[in-house]
């Protein structure tokens, strides 16, 4: 059990490349913090850093109260998961599990004990024998989980362990990791991709881009309130509509818009807060073409181009059959109070 | 391909035994020569079908040899050629995945450079080095040695360069999940890299030892006691008695017995083969 602590982490390739760029982040003990970005953004890197296995350039990596920037993976008392697994193809899963602990020199039946317990929590008990070729893609990610279970680390590190599942294991092993971690309560930083995952299994998100810290907070806050427009369209799905302030000016009755924050000059609209039918609080009403219907069960995306500036737009209804043939006219409406204010130049909100 | 041409299976089958046909029958002649008594193979007519002389010509051999021609007994020249032959395959797999291990997995200064002198050493042979090497080994001493005999040619690019291409495809996470689990360097090496390349080094192995076993001119050069004979070098001497008729049974037994170990050897190993390509991993 252990804080982790991030002060002015920067990371230089040889050639001069930065691939992050001064990360500040405070992790606290038993916390589970996602790191979520699009790819390249140094989330894995990051990571990397973290469990020792790239060199920090310049900044301070506390574990607990320990500096750990010099140490080796093995003493900064972290377990990993890997995307890939990486188990050992030639051992069987209880060598697999074991390995770790043996070159820590634990005594034989304290290895049993460990591994028995791990095996017995990510139910794989049956498959101690077995070698990892003959496991499928959900077993062998749970060995890769055990292996990092029995350790009893200070903090787990995750890189993408969930993206080489299919969709349906995905979503069940999202749910029992954030279970195990509930029940374990040890410091796990997770790196991933989806937002959906980052959304659900986090405590607290933190949302990089180009090396740089995004935003930091709980998912909800995130999500209701995005602090760039860098993250309004990378959290939620479909992403958030950007409409220029101008355009919605002139299809308001009223002076609506009048009072958004100064310098704004484009606002973001999530595709759910758009309506086929007109709320009771002050609003806007667009009208547009529907180009594509999208029925997913129990929510439908409407994909059309507003009249008058031909932008694409996405809005979510709940599921059932088009308002509209498409090809014809549909009118939806916005409330006020559901608009994000951002300047387009800097990128970042307004108030 | 499922097809169903009667016409065609016939063929087929009938080019392969051909095929197996003209690779074995040589061997098959030389099986026979070898149970017949020394003049039967030059009377003109090969005789297709096994003499009774097989047990005298093979104890001979074995035995003491075949002293007229100046060749020492087949099982000392055996028994050289597989000291030989071992020391070269197990040496070159020994160094050369130690310096693969090196050039993939450390980062040192002029890594690069090491491998391109490593890999420029392809172009120099034996052959093309013999007389140097020679002068070497002869100022060393070791003439009419084992070492002479093996270890000028046991350093080997084809060996690193491979176990370099074979160590570049295996996951980088498994040497970083190992140094997690708290493995150093040699550890990591000994506890997962070796493992995992066994099919590799059996396959090299295979390769190796045949290339040892049939070494000619190197043994031919830095051996002149006969103690130190190879059975490449052995059937060469059995063959040079210009002024006998050659004593085709004699030669033909150790024919014979000179290809008894490497075709162990590929027997042996093709099983690891086997299993290494259908249990592939990952």
């Amino acid at each position: 059990m252990a804080s982790i602590t991030l002060e002015g982490i920067k990371k230089t390739y040889a050639g001069g490349v930065q691939a992050v760029k001064g990360i500040d982040l405070a992790i606290e003990d038993g916390e589970f913090v996602v790191l979520v970005g699009p790819s390249g953004c140094g989330k894995s890197t990051l990571l990397r850093m973290v469990a020792g296995l790239e060199t920090i350039s310049e900044g301070t990596l506390k574990i607990g109260d320990r500096v750990v920037n010099k140490l080796e993976p093995a003493e900064r008392d972290i377990a990993m998961v890997f995307q890939n697994y990486a188990l050992y193809p030639h051992m069987t899963v209880y060598n697999n599990l074991a390995y770790g602990l043996k070159n820590r020199g634990f005594k034989k039946p304290a290895i049993e004990e460990r591994v028995r317990k791990a095996a017995k929590m990510l139910e794989i008990e049956e498959y101690l024998q077995r070698k990892p070729r003959n496991l499928s893609g959900g077993q062998r990610q749970r060995v890769a989980m055990g292996r990092a279970l029995v350790r009893e680390p200070a903090a787990f590190l995750f890189d993408e362990p969930l993206s080489n599942l299919d969709a349906k294991l995905r979503v069940q092993m999202r749910v029992e990791i954030k279970q195990l971690q509930r029940r374990l309560k040890t410091t796990s930083l997770y790196v991933t991709h989806d937002q959906l995952e980052a959304m659900t299994l986090g405590d607290r998100l933190v949302v990089l881009n180009a090396g740089k810290i995004e935003q930091v907070g709980t998912p909800m806050e995130i999500f209701n309130r995005p602090a760039s427009m860098f993250v309004a369209g990378f959290i939620g799905s479909p992403a958030m509509n950007m409409l220029p302030v101008e355009y919605l000016a002139t299809r308001s009755a009223d002076n609506l818009l009048d009072d958004l924050p100064a310098g704004t000059d484009i606002v973001g609209i999530r595709p759910d807060d758009m309506h086929l039918s007109a709320p009771s609080a002050p609003h806007l009403v667009v009208d547009s073409t529907l180009e594509l219907f999208e029925a997913a069960g129990a929510e439908s995306h409407l994909y059309v181009r507003l009249a008058g500036s031909e932008q694409p737009t996405v809005i979510r209804t709940g599921g059932g059959e088009p308002p509209v043939n498409e090809g014809e006219t549909l009118r939806f409406y916005i409330a006020r109070s559901a608009l994000h204010p951002f300047n387009r130049e800097s990128g970042q909100r307004t108030g | 391909m499922v097809e169903n041409r009667p016409f065609l299976n016939i063929l087929t089958h009938a080019v392969l035994i051909l095929g197996v046909l003209v690779v074995a029958f040589p061997v098959y002649v030389a099986f026979i020569a070898s149970t017949h008594e020394p003049g039967a193979f030059v009377r003109g007519v090969l005789p297709l079908t096994p003499g009774d002389n097989l047990w005298d010509t093979y104890s001979q051999m074995l035995g003491s040899g075949w002293q007229v021609a100046g060749a020492p007994p087949l099982w000392l020249m055996l028994s050289n050629s597989t000291i030989m032959a071992l020391t070269i395959a197990i040496g070159k797999i020994a160094i050369s995945i130690l310096s693969a291990f090196a050039i993939v997995y450390f980062r040192f200064r002029f890594r690069l450079l090491a491998f391109w002198i490593i890999f420029i050493t392809l172009m120099l042979p034996v052959e093309v080095r013999i007389i140097p090497t020679y002068a070497v080994v002869a100022n060393l001493g070791m003439l009419n040695s084992y070492a002479g005999l093996t270890l000028p040619l046991i350093a080997s690019a084809t060996a690193t360069f491979l176990f370099r291409q074979f160590f570049m495809t295996v996951p980088e996470e498994l040497m970083e999940a190992s140094r997690v689990d708290g493995a150093g360097p040699m550890k990591f090496f000994k506890d997962i890299l070796l493992p995992v390349s066994i099919t590799n080094i059996a396959a090299l192995f295979v390769i190796m030892f045949i290339y040892g076993w049939v070494q000619y001119l190197w043994p031919l050069l830095v051996t002149t006691d006969e103690d130190f004979y190879t059975v490449v070098l052995g059937i060469k001497r059995l063959m040079a008695s210009s002024d006998r008729v050659p004593a085709w049974n004699l030669i033909m037994a150790t024919v014979m017995l000179a290809m008894v170990p490497p075709v162990m050897v590929v027997l042996l190993m093709q099983k690891l083969f086997v299993k290494g390509l259908t249990e592939t991993e990952k």
